[in-house]
This record gives C-alpha cells, sequence and structure tokens, in this order.
C-alpha cells in the first residue's frame, strides 16, 4: 500500500504536476492559504518550502499542516542547513504522526545567500545522509540505534540539477540519491529541453520518477538575479532576450508563456515522468499555467 | 600554522581601557610567520597605540614590550615573570591557546588579546593565507584527494557538490573554489573516482568533544605486535 496519495500516483502512468508555495515572513498566512487553496485540486501534491534561499520564514513543517487543514497533498521539504539529526528526526516523526509524508531531502543552500547571515550553519547530515537517515527510520530505528515505539513511513524524493555547468559530479551524486532510496526527484530550474532530454537519456535506466523544475520568470531583471544572486540557476541568453522583447509591464505574460511551453513540450513529448512548477512569489498565477500548457487538473 | 588578523587598533584601546601598565606579549611562532604578533607587530602596535593616546588627549598608558618563542608553552614564559610583575595587564598578540596559557600562568594578571585567531592555514602568496583544516579529529584526505570538504566546502558535506556550484566557484562566495569540484577533477587525474562514488555517513563528532585532550603520544604506532 502506498504510503501517501502523491506514492499512488507516482507508481500511476499519470503524468505528475506540483508546485511549490513559499511560507510567509511573519504570522501573517492569508495569502499561504490563498494559494494552497488555489492550487490544491490542480496540481497532485504542493510543497512547501524550508527557509528558501536561507530566508527565515514561517516553517515548512506548519505550511504542510495547513496544506493537510485545506485538504491538500503536501511535500514537506527538509533542509539540512537548521538542524541537527536529532531535530530532523524529530521533525520527521512529527510530519508522518499527522499524515505529512512526502519529504523532499536537500542539502540546503547556504547561509551566506539568506538574510541571517550571522547564524550557525548546522549541515549535521548532508542530502544523501538525510535519504538514508529516513530509510533507518522507517526500520524502525533512529541514528543513534535505539529502536522506535511506532516507526514513520515516507515517500521520498530528492533535487538534482540537469543544467548544472559541471554535471559529473552531480550526477554521481544522483546515483548515491538513488541508492539511498529516493523514489522521485523535482529537477532545479531547467530552461533547455536538449539538457532534458540528455538528463533523460541518462536518468531512465534508474527506477526513479522525474519532475522537471520550471521556474516562471517574470522579466529579464528576475532572470539576471537568479543568474547573479541564486545558486546553481543559469538562464540561458535566448530565454532572457525572449523575456526582453516582451513589453513593459508584459514580463511576467512572457514568462508564463515560456513556462506553459515548456510544460505542454515535456508532457507531449513525454520527456520525463512529471513536472514541478516554481513561481517564486507568483503562485496565484500556476493554475493559468497549467491551463495555457492544457494541463487537466489533478484528479483524485 | 595558525592564522590570526590584529584586532583593529579602537578594540584593542577599548580593551586596554581599565589599565595603566600594560606588557605588549608578542609570539615567535605562527603569528610572527603570518605577520600578526610578532615582535616586529609588537613594535608597531606599541607606535601606534602611543600615537592614539596623544592624539586622543588620554595619555594613561604605560607599555612594555616583549615576545616570547612560544606562547603555547609554560616554560618559554618563565623569563617574563618580572616584567609580569610591573604591569597590570598583558595585551597578548598569541592566538588564542597563547593568551589562554598567559592566563593560566599568571593568574593574577588579566590577559588581553590582541588579535583574532582565525584558522590554521597555508600560505597562498605573500600576505594572503587560505584556511586548510579544521581540527575535525577524523582526518579523511585519503577519500578526498587531498583536498578537505569540511574545510573548503563552506557546508562541509561529504557525499559530493550541492547544486549551488556554478563556474566551479562556491556559491556562498564567488571567489572561492568549489571544494567538490577540485575533490572531482583531482580524483579523475588520479583514477580515483570511485572514492567519490562510496557513501560516506554522517560525521562522528564525537571525534571533537570541546575541550579535547590529547594524551600518551610518546611514540609512533606502527601496529601489530611490532609496534
Amino acid at each position: 500500500m502506498a504510503n501517501s496519495l502523491f506514492e499512488e500516483k507516482l507508481y500511476s502512468d499519470k503524468f505528475l504536476v506540483t508546485s511549490e508555495v513559499g511560507p510567509p515572513k511573519g504570522m501573517d498566512v492569508a495569502d499561504m492559504v490563498h494559494h494552497i487553496d488555489l492550487l490544491k485540486d490542480k496540481v497532485d501534491a504542493i510543497n512547501i518550502t524550508d527557509h528558501q534561499s536561507s530566508v527565515m520564514r514561517f516553517p515548512s513543517l506548519g505550511g504542510c499542516l495547513l496544506v493537510k487543514e485545506r485538504g491538500g497533498e503536501p511535500i514537506f521539504q527538509v533542509t539540512c542547513r537548521d538542524r541537527n539529526r536529532l531535530a530532523i528526526q524529530a521533525d520527521l516523526l512529527l510530519a508522518c504522526s499527522r499524515g505529512i509524508q512526502n519529504v523532499l531531502c536537500l542539502t540546503g543552500d547556504s547561509i551566506d545567500v539568506g538574510d541571517h547571515k550571522e547564524a550557525k550553519p548546522v549541515f549535521d547530515l548532508d542530502s544523501v545522509q538525510l535519504l538514508r537517515t529516513i530509510k533507518t527510520m522507517e526500520s524502525g530505528k533512529d541514528l543513534g540505534g535505539s529502536d522506535f515505539k511506532g516507526s514513520p513511513k515516507f515517500c521520498v524524493g530528492a533535487s538534482v540539477h540537469p543544467e548544472a555547468d559541471f554535471i559529473e559530479p552531480q550526477l554521481i551524486k544522483f546515483e548515491k540519491k538513488v541508492a539511498a532510496g529516493a523514489q522521485f526527484f523535482q529537477t532545479q530550474g531547467i530552461f533547455g529541453l536538449e539538457s532534458l532530454r540528455r538528463f533523460m537519456q541518462y536518468a531512465s535506466q534508474f527506477e526513479v520518477k522525474i519532475l522537471a523544475g520550471i521556474i516562471v520568470l517574470s522579466s529579464a531583471r528576475m532572470a539576471q538575479y537568479m543568474n547573479d544572486n541564486v545558486p546553481g540557476i543559469i538562464v540561458p541568453q535566448p530565454i532572457i532576450d525572449e523575456l526582453s522583447s516582451a513589453g513593459k509591464g508584459k514580463g511576467l505574460q512572457k514568462g508564463m508563456e515560456i513556462a506553459a511551453r515548456l510544460v505542454r513540450t515535456i508532457k507531449e513529448e513525454n520527456l520525463c515522468h512529471g513536472v514541478h512548477i516554481m513561481a517564486v512569489g507568483n503562485e496565484g498565477i500556476v493554475p493559468d499555467i497549467l491551463e495555457m500548457a492544457q494541463i487537466v487538473g489533478a484528479a483524485p | 600554522m595558525i592564522v590570526a588578523q590584529q584586532k583593529p587598533l579602537e578594540e584593542i584601546r577599548r580593551l586596554i581601557a581599565p589599565y595603566e601598565k600594560i606588557l605588549i606579549l608578542g609570539c615567535g611562532t605562527c603569528v610572527t610567520v603570518c605577520g600578526a604578533g610578532g615582535e616586529r607587530e609588537v613594535s608597531f602596535l606599541h607606535g601606534a597605540l602611543r600615537v592614539a593616546q596623544v592624539k586622543g588627549g588620554d595619555g594613561v598608558h604605560a607599555f612594555l614590550e616583549y615576545t616570547v618563542k612560544r606562547q603555547c608553552d609554560r616554560e618559554f614564559l618563565d623569563p617574563l615573570g618580572d616584567r609580569v610583575s610591573e604591569v597590570d595587564a598583558i595585551l597578548s598578540l598569541g592566538c588564542g591557546v597563547g593568551v589562554q596559557v598567559v592566563a593560566e600562568r599568571f593568574p593574577d594578571v588579566p590577559a588581553l588579546p590582541g588579535v583574532n585567531t582565525s584558522f590554521m592555514g597555508a600560505t597562498e602568496q605573500g600576505g594572503v593565507w587560505d584556511e586548510r583544516c579544521a581540527a575535525c579529529g577524523d582526518c579523511r584526505l585519503a577519500e578526498t584527494a587531498g583536498i578537505c570538504p569540511i574545510t573548503r566546502c563552506t557546508k562541509g558535506i561529504l557525499n559530493g557538490p550541492c547544486a549551488g556550484t556554478k563556474n566551479g566557484k562556491c556559491e556562498a562566495n564567488k571567489d572561492i573554489d568549489c571544494a567538490w569540484v577540485l575533490i572531482y577533477k583531482r580524483l579523475e587525474s588520479l583514477g580515483q573516482l570511485d572514492k567519490i562514488r562510496r557513501y560516506y555517513p554522517p560525521r562522528n563528532f564525537r571525534t571533537i568533544p570541546r575541550p579535547r585532550r590529547l594524551a600518551g603520544i610518546t611514540s609512533i604506532d606502527l601496529g601489530g605486535s611490532n609496534g
């Protein structure tokens, strides 16, 4: 039996669509709830980010609880940046006890890119070790070797970067994640289909599901900013030029068109098992992109 | 060696403010090599403090200067005895170890740090030092082509690069090489890529229970019954 609704869909032939919601800075969750409500019936699962870009926010686990309350399917993003192995295991137990069983295991961005630059970076575990930690927990033990009274079950995912400018060590790490039990991968934002095709030629030898990460850009300036400041992201010049060609105030519309075009082609050409749409602050437009890409809402 | 950097003059002036007679104490080992606290820096700092107090109009301090061969060994501090009895505080330009050994050796006189101890590093070029060792107590350089991921990767991770590396540089600082790119390339040229393919379990932080003590090292362990 599947550990979650998302896991059940993962092993169907369905083209999967996930998206993400970033928790707010502070207690006012009204916008987050609004975005969850907009997305919950249109996507197969909603990722809740974990202090993305190392900017301190309302917690991922809190956001996942809200997704559950609203009747959606959450993916709990867990980074290794802020918690040691005790705290991570405890949060995973709490998550599972509340029916949050999809987990995306990430190393986490560097503290230096965020808004608490003087904080202590933890990184007691890395992403591969985190995946193995979950497998250990599922076997009924904690990392100290003690037995659990009541073991958790999860559906575990990880991230991979098909457009990394030096791909070989990234692929080795991908294989370590597969060996550590990752069932699905949501890729870093990709912009070129050629790199996705190349990656899938390689990745299809592994029994894992790949969801292509699609970042919705809202202007040429944002694309340039991401190239300069966001870890790992490389927006190619033709995409920046296309965004520049949009009239004043039409950048987001153009960005949505680009995203929808990528999503549609990926689905039509069956390039991978699904997409993960990251609208970075514009979560409300994800349903429009799905419509533009002619994706029908997530069927239960 | 241990690399340190002299504290800003204003901070040193605040530290010494409550005291009248001050011994500026240099160290002849690591901090001499990295130009933070050797005999020459003691003399420069002495001059700078005198100028500053003349300019500031608060000429209350009297300074002595002296540099020992090593502040981290008590026996090298013995010749200081008489000088210390004359002063109200010792401004040590030794590393954090030196300051503490001085404090233990002379319990009645406040020991103040004049440098910030930065790291264990190597000379990159004249006046530039790079951190190379985190003293983690569990050296794994054999597995990482002689390049330390704990020290040189900003996240200190063990199973390969994060996805933040761009142009071979670290996401935390575009001027710093990604340690894992360096490790991959060197392992590749050594024909040892199997080492990066292995899984490395979480670090054992019991190798660094603070404070650490290393005792009973009297000879090299050769292993087996021949040791």
